[in-house]
């Protein structure tokens, strides 16, 4: 019966195949390659989260050229190997194999999403390869181990620095808080804008909930009304973020909403219209920040892709030169060298703030607060930790 | 048959002993090309158990992903349970989830399909469509398991052996069953309903069964894949995966078990052929550099035309050489 001989010729195939690939493919060492020092990048280049993946690897490949044109690092040019997971499960796993076993990357840039951020991570920390996700929010993408490392700050942190600006800029007494209970995301930033807004003496006098997806929130406001806060505090996403001020100006509750990254999007001002006017949330980065860094990024951006940067380009752009400053410290390009010169990386002046790693690797550096005034969004102010 | 079936023995049991030594010299195999080898024997066995449904029943079911995620799932937290182990101690326990995985992924195979089954062609489709989706999405939301987040399976004990010992069993058992007595009802089935039916045959429970098999097999490469990827998100298990399993029992030759494993061969290692032609600078034998990065932008591109041009040129199935023993 020829399914027995196909069955075992092709099983023999393969295994013959992969003996082969096995003795032809010895995977160079780290300092192999010679003249250069090979970075990996992993993103969603195609599929469903594309556009992230792309700007991303756009900041990546503007700070890989900038580095080369000022000499590269320890004297050599660094050569980025670009993988695309197609922005599917599954595939980041292959891609980083890949790119450590078959290029020999010393270091590792990616991903955006967190949960391919997660499959990539164990990998790289088996591998004692550094991981920097330029953009991954989850708490819990870092706590995989000592060699992934991210350099945007995560969930909680934004609560913490919008109770500060509550508190400090708006002078608020008072907060309520309308969270969204089905997101991991708002719940977080709920809790460390609670501790924050009690820790600088302030008062939450009301705190209601909702669910991601729900149209109608009049009975929550109309509960944070009667309890007259200075400010709302709605850690949601801008889907919800929109109608809860169009809702909230009609039941006549005309103190700022405030919120965080999850407002940002170019859907937010078409939804929510008028009724934003004078709501402000937190977010990763602005290109209306007048600090040098910020304009002379955004001078080379535009002129080189011909496009405005969104926040995901500075952030690639970021874990890159951090990543070339700390091999530049490390002096080599030896994995748990510069996981060291990573995880003492302090004050580095990155084009999304100063950013300093903390010792649980994620960056601790200060959040961009934008505000909406006439129907656009302004830059504020920086906020530090 | 008596001979046919001693040579198929002795065909697994040459296949496993020749996977327990691959895997022991596995340690000298660049290990990216060793994961692409899991992820071949991983979609062996998924497109050999859909072809059951698919090829040999002739139902249409676009749900196999969703008895992977519950496979998967179910293994990775059996084994979660557990801290490190010893060799032996671990093949143990991951087997033992990996049936676990394949029991329970059949269990919801019977569950689709007893309410179901007595529906044909598109409308079956689209109620395994359905079905697939419905996992997906439970899984979101179950929060133990880490909803949309994902779920970290501790232990890679996925290797050699595993996959490709039990895609080699998964081959033998369902070559056998098709080929047994009992066996020939489902060929019956696929060929024509009505007159299986006057011929005494329960169509209905054939049908089941090929659900509860095949979704057993998918369940087993779910725990596989599981432990290879340690990284289990519901995406992972959406309805283009299901596709992808479609489009290798199709591109095989529906009922055709070498086309299928050849298929599923082919379609794993097509995309990563195509990434490594990206990386080439200069072709052998051509003097001048002439990099290939071209194809790492247009790979998917490239990969969907070699299916359409495959299907156009070979719609009985790419490796369908003679009709299908019966």
């Amino acid at each position: 019966m020829n399914i027995w001989r196909g069955q075992f010729f092709s099983l023999a195939v393969v295994a013959a195949g992969c003996l082969l690939t096995g003795c032809n493919q010895s995977s160079p060492g780290p300092n192999a390659g010679g003249d250069v020092i090979k970075v990996g990048e992993y993103g969603s280049l195609t599929g469903s989260e594309a556009t992230f993946g792309q700007s991303t690897h756009k900041g990546i490949q503007q700070a890989v050229d900038e580095i080369n044109a000022a000499g590269g690092v320890l004297g050599k040019k660094i050569e980025l190997h670009t993988e695309d997971d197609q922005s599917q499960a599954g595939q980041a796993a292959t891609v980083v194999r890949k790119l450590i076993s078959s290029d020999g990357v010393v270091a590792m840039l990616g991903e955006v999403a967190s949960s391919r951020s997660l499959e990539a991570a164990p990998i790289c920390q088996q591998s004692g390869i550094p991981m920097i996700s330029p953009s991954s929010t989850n708490p819990k993408v870092t706590e995989v181990g000592d060699y992934i490392f991210r350099v945007c700050f995560i969930d909680p942190f934004q609560g913490t620095v919008m109770a500060n600006f509550a508190t400090k800029t708006l002078k608020a007494h008072t907060a309520a808080v309308l969270t969204d209970v089905k997101s991991d995301y708002s719940l977080g930033l709920a809790k460390f804008f609670k501790e924050q807004f009690l820790a600088s003496g302030g008062k939450i006098v009301d705190e209601e909930k909702y669910s991601g997806g729900d149209k109608d929130f009049n009975a929550q406001l109309t509960a944070i009304k009667a309890a007259s806060p200075e400010v709302v505090f709605v850690p949601g996403y801008y889907t919800e973020a929109g109608l809860i001020a169009l809702q909230a100006r009609q039941l006549g509750i005309n103190v700022p909403l405030l919120g965080g990254d999850g407002w940002e999007s170019p859907t937010l001002i078409p939804v929510g219209g008028k009724a934003l006017e004078g709501d402000s949330f937190s977010t990763h980065f602005s290109a209306d920040n007048t600090s040098p860094e910020v304009q002379t990024y955004l001078t080379t951006y535009k002129k080189r892709y011909n496009e405005t940067s969104d926040a995901m380009a500075p952030l690639g752009y970021d874990a890159m030169m951090i990543l070339a400053d700390a091999i530049k410290r490390a002096g080599t390009t030896d994995g748990a060298k510069v996981r060291d010169a990573l995880a003492a990386t302090k004050d580095f002046k990155g084009v999304t703030g100063n950013i300093t790693i903390d010792p649980n690797r994620n960056a601790s550096k200060s959040a961009v607060i934008l505000t909406i005034t006439n129907g656009a969004i302004k830059y504020i102010q920086t906020v530090a930790p | 048959m008596n001979l046919n079936l001693r040579h198929a023995k002795t065909g697994l049991l040459g296949a496993l002993a020749l996977c327990f030594l691959v895997t022991l010299f596995s340690k000298f195999i660049n290990p990216y090309w060793l994961y692409i080898l899991y992820d071949i024997g991983i979609n062996i066995i998924l497109a050999v158990s859909l072809n059951l449904i698919n090829g040999y029943t002739g139902q249409f079911s676009l749900g196999h992903a969703g008895f992977m995620a519950v496979g998967a799932y179910t293994a990775g937290v059996i084994t979660n349970q557990f801290g490190q182990l010893n060799a032996f101690a671990s093949g143990g326990v991951f087997l033992g989830a990996l049936l676990a995985g394949g029991l329970m992924a059949a269990v919801a195979g019977l569950l689709v399909g007893i309410p179901t089954l007595r529906l044909k062609g598109d409308y079956l489709a689209i109620v395994t469509l359905g079905f697939g989706e419905i996992i997906r999405v439970i899984l979101q939301n179950v929060d133990s398991v880490g909803g949309a987040r994902g779920y970290s399976v501790m232990h890679g004990w996925t290797n050699f052996f595993w996959t490709f010992g039990l895609a080699a069993v998964t081959v033998y058992v369902i070559a056998s069953l098709v080929n047994s007595t009992y066996g020939r009802g489902f060929i019956a089935v696929h060929d024509d309903e009505i007159a299986a039916e006057a011929m005494g045959i329960n169509t209905t429970k054939y049908k089941v069964s090929a659900f509860v098999i095949g979704a057993f097999f998918a369940g087993i490469a779910g725990g596989l894949y599981a432990h290879s990827k340690q990284y289990i998100t519901p995406g992972g298990f959406g309805f283009m995966q299901s596709i992808a399993f479609v489009v290798m029992v199709i591109l095989g030759g529906m009922g055709n078990t070498v086309g299928v494993i050849l298929a599923a061969i082919l379609l794993t290692l097509l995309p990563e052929g195509l990434r490594f032609l990206a990386g080439v600078q200069q072709i052998p034998g051509v003097a001048k550099m002439y990099p290939l990065s071209w194809v790492g932008d247009t790979r998917m591109i490239i990969y969907s035309l070699l299916l359409i041009v495959l299907m156009l040129t070979r719609p009985q199935g790419l490796f369908a050489f003679k009709k299908r023993q019966r």
